[in-house]
């Protein structure tokens, strides 16, 4: 069977069984809607925690992002993986022992505020907006490099899919879709990369393949071998990094605690039964995430070792297909510079910009490329988000692979999109019309505004996926960004510190959001020239800056909670009891 | 807060300090701060400041959120303030 029929058949089978699972567990309450009635097994909890967290970016993009970066990779290896240490310990039992709905339901009552509460919906709206964008983008990716059907209906086919299932099941039918789709993500990540690891060293566990020696006979590792290729043709070692400490060590902790302040991720914990459950469904969740997060850079090593081999010094006419296939959907390019028609592959831009691509093909078929051209000896330009969906075809894997690598990328786009349309939903449903403006809404009518809102959400991400503005990409440090320096530090006070006060967690999440949100929109529209490390402050990266702004916002709220009113009683009562697991 | 809370809460709070010190420690400490030096040091065919950071700080997280279930859930039992209530009898 060909490899496009292989595709349909792997994604019509796995989107059947979503459907399937999504009828099966219909939500007839809001409770149901929105924490799935509190009575999700740890285990299956922490599958669908990974699902719903493990983004088209964990799954496309990210291996590709280390091949290209080395060690410079690690901000995102232990950024998105160490902020679950600190949910864990920090924030989920707390938060399911409070158990409310939302994020904001949290914070609009421990700060005994309407406004806060408000901030707090804000910052949640931004943050998965930014999100749930390049969700439906990947999805759109992967169905036109796939399927050969244009980007617009393949979003669409997303967004009938996440409709059916976060609309009708709510919380209750996305958390069992989400342990589905862990199992095909896991699988489709998994497989190829244990294929590759076999080929290059001969070992089938990729995380130990990284460290082996390579089959050529060399002696090398598999790292000593990239590092010697790399420095051959003008790069720095893969293993050592080129960002400064401190922007590497700012960048990681504003991941870390971006993470732990994500309101989708959090929302999850208060779906489990028990806070000692919670406790147990974090260790699970960051088990499962593992499997994928200490593959990946064994995945982008391979890759990279792969691309240079099969590319570098090889003559157009005898390059393989699948470069070929992805230059004809434009996301590689190469430019003969120095017209021997063998494609050269060093550092550097090959052309200025992104490639434009002429109407007319070149005398040996490859497609004519109209930017000027660089000093650098470099001729191609490839985007790195195709590496994990080109690796099987680069490795000459069996089209299964190929086929079931479609099927992973969707699963692991449509579960994110499915977990942040909720929270978009629930904090309009709960947090803006039953507890700030509408008061007096039945349950019923809450739960048809929450499917309203689930809905409308559904189709402003479908837009953004089909005409994303030009920003989408730069905008994923505003989501990380923000809710570091807004979000994390105002709920760890209210856990830890229990005179802090309305005042202050007003004012600090304000200052950091404010301070955050104007560093990067400064160095990435404002003076996009000026974004280079000498006019960064203390030398720390817009991607980094969440850490100040949660320094800041943590500080000022400390101050200023000391020199204001006391907390009301019944408050203080509230964080004692969130304290302790029984009662 | 009851002296028994008090007592409890202090409790949670220095295991959390042990383990986050830890936490720190692999990641940023192993992964970031002594990269270089560690990097002199081969480990299966890894550099090791390398492999903390790509690789050994993850198995390291897991390990600190199963650690600290197990022994907060000790803790609970200890203070009289687990929710577990089929473990207790």
């Amino acid at each position: 069977m060909d490899v496009q029929l292989l595709t349909y058949l792997f994604v019509a089978a796995s989107f059947a069984l979503y459907i399937g699972i999504a009828i099966y567990s219909r939500a007839g309450t809001t409770d149901e809607f929105y924490v799935a009635g509190g009575g999700v097994h740890p285990v299956a909890n922490g599958m669908a925690t990974a699902a719903d967290w493990m983004s088209a970016a964990s799954f496309i993009s990210m291996a590709g992002i280390i091949a290209f970066m080395g060690y410079d990779g690690t901000v995102y290896l232990m950024g998105w993986t160490g902020g679950y240490v600190i949910l864990a310990l920090l924030l989920a039992p707390y938060l399911r022992k409070f158990g409310q709905f939302t994020v904001p339901d949290f914070i609009g009552t421990r700060y005994y505020s309407t406004t806060a509460r408000v901030v707090a919906v804000i910052c949640l709206i931004v943050i998965s907006f930014t999100y749930v964008a390049g969700q439906m983008r990947g999805v759109g990716i992967v169905f036109s490099q796939f399927l050969n059907i244009p980007i617009f209906w393949g979003v669409v086919v997303g967004m009938a899919i996440v409709f059916m299932y976060a609309v009708l099941g709510g919380m209750k039918g996305i958390t069992y879709t989400q342990v589905a789709q862990y199992c095909v993500l896991i699988f489709a990540y998994l497989v190829p990369a244990i294929f590759i690891s076999l080929l290059i060293t001969g070992i089938p566990i990729p995380q130990v393949g990284l460290g082996a020696q390579v089959t050529d006979g060399s002696g090398l590792s598999v790292l000593e071998k990239l590092d010697n290729t790399l420095v051959g043709l003008g790069f720095g070692p893969y293993t050592e990094g080129s960002k400064s400490t401190v922007d590497v060590f700012a960048i990681t902790m504003a991941l870390m605690i971006g993470t732990a302040g994500l309101p989708h991720v959090i929302v999850r914990f208060f779906t489990v039964p028990k806070v000692s459950d919670a406790r147990k469904s974090a260790g699970y969740a960051l088990l499962f995430i593992a499997l994928l997060y200490t593959t990946a850079p064994a995945v982008g090593a391979f890759a990279r070792l792969n691309f240079v081999e099969t590319v570098h010094n090889t003559p157009y006419t005898q390059i393989a297909g699948w470069f070929k296939s992805w230059e004809d959907i434009g996301l590689i390019g190469w430019e003969d510079k120095n017209e021997d028609g063998r494609i050269q592959y060093h550092p550097g831009a090959p052309f200025e910009g992104k490639p434009t691509f002429a109407d007319a093909r070149r005398p040996d078929g490859s497609r004519a490329i109209t930017n000027p051209t660089t000093q650098s000896a470099n001729e191609v330009y490839v985007d790195r988000d195709i590496m994990v969906l080109a690796n099987p075809e680069i490795a000459s894997l069996p089209g299964w692979v190929i086929a079931l690598v479609a099927a992973g990328g969707l699963a692991a786009a449509l579960s994110t999109a499915a977990g942040l349309l909720l929270v978009i939903s629930t904090s309009v449903s709960h947090d803006l019309l039953k507890k700030t403006f509408a008061r007096g809404l039945s349950d019923k009518q809450e739960l048809f505004y929450a499917r309203v809102s689930a809905a409308t959400a559904i189709a402003i991400a479908g837009y953004l996926g089909i005409d994303p503005p030009g920003f989408v990409a730069q905008v994923v440090a505003f989501a990380f960004g923000l809710a570091a320096a807004s979000l994390f530090p105002a709920i760890l006070l209210g856990i830890f510190d229990q005179r802090m006060n309305r005042e202050g967690a007003i004012t600090g999440m304000l200052a950091g959001l404010i301070f955050t949100f104007g560093y990067i929109v400064f160095f990435k529209f404002v003076e996009p020239s000026m974004n280079t490390s000498e006019h960064w402050w203390f030398g720390i990266s817009p991607e980094g800056i969440g850490t100040i702004g949660a320094i800041i916002n943590l500080t000022l709220a400390l101050v200023i909670s000391r020199l204001t009113a006391p907390v009301p009683q019944d408050v203080v009562a509230m964080v004692h009891r969130i304290r302790v697991p029984r009662g | 807060m009851k002296d028994d809370n008090q007592a409890y809460w202090r409790a949670n709070i220095r295991l959390l300090l042990i383990l986050l010190a830890i936490w720190f420690t692999v990641s940023f400490g192993f992964g970031i701060l002594l990269v270089d030096q560690l990097n002199q040091i081969p480990f299966f065919g890894f550099k090791l400041g390398f492999w903390w950071a790509q690789q050994g700080s993850i198995y390291v997280f897991v390990l600190l959120i199963l650690v600290y279930s197990l022994l907060m859930q000790r803790i609970d039992r200890k203070f009289g303030v687990s929710d577990d209530e089929e473990e207790e009898q």
